[in-house]
């Protein structure tokens, strides 16, 4: 449960941005959380509404682009999709693979007034 | 500070004194003991599925990347302006991790960030690693509890010096706690600096601290399938520790299919079985040990010598212009 922690940053990111362009209140917050990445979604959003609340981006939606799972499959020599680590490739079995695409957890935007 | 899941970490102190102010104000606790979290169905939020695959709004565009925000949100926030952002949540962690590894190179330190379940024998097989370790090279520590200095004290005992970071309800140690660990320490060029993670085979993943590599360490009192139960932790560790294998003709655990599991989820990584009682397998360990100690200080060897050519270069070039400006 470092979601917390996340949602801190977030939060930080969020007011910062908010600040520099003379916003009062941030209306939306949309992220890139990839489907490998060390995040727990539900977690993230319990945590989202626990910090805002009381700063510029309370009542705030949240919004979460999801960013699929890839990775770099060495017998196959191409790209292959990664729904969870551990899993095998899905063309041959191998678990020869490298993570290329799908760890990501960013702030992409934010809607502000 | 949350008191629910705790993670704000900003009642963290290092041996015994506080370590942050806050930053900002703290009113996520109320709200969170006021009930269970508020469930998201397919309607409001969208949700991600076991399977790793994401539904979104009934009204969002059915693809992952939909356009900026305000093509989501268009109905009854006409007014709002979008501001691009594109900053990773970990962004300021990550910044400070890279001081610490600056830092680090700059003194040609080793550091390690040793991770694992609560119990695996961290505190144990650091203690044996330092009395072995004698006579090598400087040795300080950096231990991570919720509370306690027991660990700490357990280090000192041996003669090394050591700091304790209590992170109160936090689950993780973070790139800014281990700089001012570090300051307090202050190593010597050349150290071995061990950190003890908080035992917790999640959340200390996602955290960079600066260090070499991550050590994963797994005792054969647990069970085999955790590489495959904590894939993020076992991904990445760049070395594990498969501990406490004198109780290993005891025990239900197959040494091999835990190897074969890590290396599903991290393909090559490294694995050295050792016992912290027999001693068994140190002369592996304190051999990897004594390559990364080797690796650091030439890399610092090299960063002198690059520095050497530079001021050199730069002082005949003084000179000639000094020189030049005579004549």
């Amino acid at each position: 449960m470092h979601e917390m922690a996340l949602a801190e940053s977030m939060l930080e990111i969020v007011e910062a941005t908010a600040r520099k362009h003379g916003a009062t209140r941030v209306s939306a917050v949309r992220l890139e959380i990839g489907a490998l990445s060390h995040v727990a979604i539900d977690a993230l959003r319990f945590c989202f509404d626990a910090v805002t609340r009381g700063s510029l981006a309370e009542g705030a939606a949240l919004e979460i682009d999801a960013t699929p799972g890839e990775a770099w499959c060495m017998p196959c020599g191409e790209r292959v999709a990664l729904a969870q680590r551990g899993d095998p490739c899905p063309r041959c079995g191998s678990f020869q693979l490298t993570v290329t695409r799908g760890d990501e957890m960013r702030v992409r935007d934010i809607a502000i007034a | 500070m949350c008191t629910t899941c705790g993670c704000g970490g900003h009642d963290a102190t290092i041996d015994g004194k506080p370590m942050y102010r806050p930053a900002h104000a703290h009113t996520h606790a109320d709200a969170i003991t006021h009930g269970p979290p508020h469930h998201h169905g397919h309607d409001a939020h969208g949700h991600f599925h076991a399977d790793g695959t994401w539904h979104g709004r009934a009204y969002e565009v059915p693809h992952a990347h939909a356009g900026p925000l305000g093509a989501a949100h268009a109905p009854g926030t006409a007014e709002a302006r979008i501001v691009q952002v594109e900053a990773d949540l970990l962004a300021k962690n990550d910044a400070l991790a890279a001081a610490n590894r600056r830092l680090l190179a700059e003194r040609g330190i080793f550091a390690l960030n040793l991770v694992s379940s609560p119990g695996s024998g961290k505190t144990t097989l650091l203690v044996r690693t330092i009395e072995a370790w004698r006579g090598r090279s400087p040795v300080v520590v950096i231990e991570g509890d919720q509370q306690t200095s027991f660990d700490a004290d357990r280090i000192r005992a041996t003669g090394a010096p050591a700091v304790q970071i209590n992170t109160g309800k936090g689950c993780h140690l973070d790139a800014m706690m281990v700089g001012r660990a570090l300051a307090e320490l202050d190593p010597a060029p050349g150290s071995l600096a061990l950190i003890e993670n908080v035992g917790n085979l999640v959340c200390p993943a996602a955290f960079d601290l600066g260090e070499a590599h991550k050590v994963v360490i797994l005792s054969v009192t647990e069970g085999e399938d955790k590489p495959l139960k904590y894939p993020d932790m076992f991904g990445a560790a760049d070395l594990m520790l498969v501990s406490k294998v004198d109780l290993a003709p005891y025990v239900n655990f197959d040494i091999a299919k835990a190897v074969a599991y890590a290396h599903r989820v991290r393909p090559g990584l490294e694995v050295i079985e050792v016992s912290a009682t027999t001693g068994a397998g140190f002369d592996r360990w304190l051999a990897w040990l004594e390559r990364g100690i080797a690796a650091a200080a030439t890399r610092r060897d090299g960063d002198v010598e690059a520095l050497k050519a530079r001021v050199a270069d730069l002082e005949s070039k003084l000179a000639a212009f000094a020189g030049g400006a005579r004549i």
